[in-house]
């Protein structure tokens, strides 16, 4: 389809602009169109979930490259990740994590063919926050990430 | 790269990540402290830097793949390519620096 006026990629993310098209022809609706259900907001936080998760890849990448430089630079970078707003942050992808691990294990149960009706997805969505969250509480509460949380290192 | 094969490789990364990014985790979170000596002396086992380098890559394999569709997703035209691009160096290059510091903290290097 030939592509007239585009607009910022952020209000177009098809490779044709909708008004083009003539009105006898099926839309497809907007997301805004739809009613945020539940199923809609577990596949977006998957995928902000990932975003999160590779910023993170990254910084135990500066982490472990600081502690191979050395005691210094390792100290430095120490220092910011024990700052308590990191540290709240680092908690918050300890959660974000076991999210993206379970909701992904749903994911490949997906691909394999299985659990794709409604009430099925609902049902294996709330399990995930479930393993999630116990997950998230288990981490914490048994090893000692809780202590570090809570006095720093 | 073929969409199929993407897709299949991604399934793959993501069934390893499964048990290595639940070892990462309770590896991590179970060290008594976070001290440099510790660190040094937790990776200077080879068994724990093989582990930690094979997350490490599985995770970065990972992480390019998802951002890849990510980018298909929302990057228009002719600024996709590049976008692309951008992340595949970025993540061929920390997965570079991984390697070699897990290299240097099993070799002795970072005490």
């Amino acid at each position: 389809m030939a592509v007239g006026r585009r607009g910022p990629f952020w209000q177009n993310s098809l490779a044709m602009d909708l008004r083009e098209i003539p009105a006898s022809r099926p839309l497809s609706p907007h997301l805004q169109v739809y009613r945020l259900a539940f199923t809609t907001v577990l596949s977006g936080l998957h995928r902000i979930t990932g975003l999160l998760l590779t910023a993170t890849i990254a910084v135990l990448v500066a982490w472990l490259a600081a502690a191979a430089c050395g005691p210094e630079p390792y100290a430095a970078i120490g220092s910011v990740l024990a700052s308590w707003p990191v540290r709240i942050l680092l908690a918050g992808t300890l959660a974000v994590f076991w999210y993206h691990l379970f909701n992904g294990i749903r994911h490949l149960v997906w691909d394999a063919g299985f659990g794709f009706d409604l009430r099925t997805a609902r049902a294996s969505g709330a399990l995930v926050v479930l393993f999630a969250a116990l997950s998230f509480g288990a981490t914490l509460a048994l090893t000692p990430a809780w202590r570090w949380l809570v006095d720093g290192p | 790269m073929s969409g199929a094969r993407h897709w299949r490789n991604q399934r793959i990364s993501a069934v390893a990540l499964v048990p290595l990014g639940a070892w990462f985790v309770y590896a991590l979170l179970a060290q008594r402290d976070l001290e440099h000596a510790s660190v040094v002396a937790w990776l200077a086992d080879p068994w724990q830097a093989g582990l930690m380098l094979l997350f490490g890559w599985c995770a970065l394999w990972h992480s390019a793949q998802g951002i890849q569709v990510v980018v298909d997703d929302y990057v228009p035209g002719r600024l996709r390519g590049r976008v692309r691009m951008a992340s595949r160096l970025l993540h061929g290059a920390l997965a570079l620096i991984l390697a070699l510091a897990i290299g240097a903290i099993a070799m002795g290097g970072g005490s």
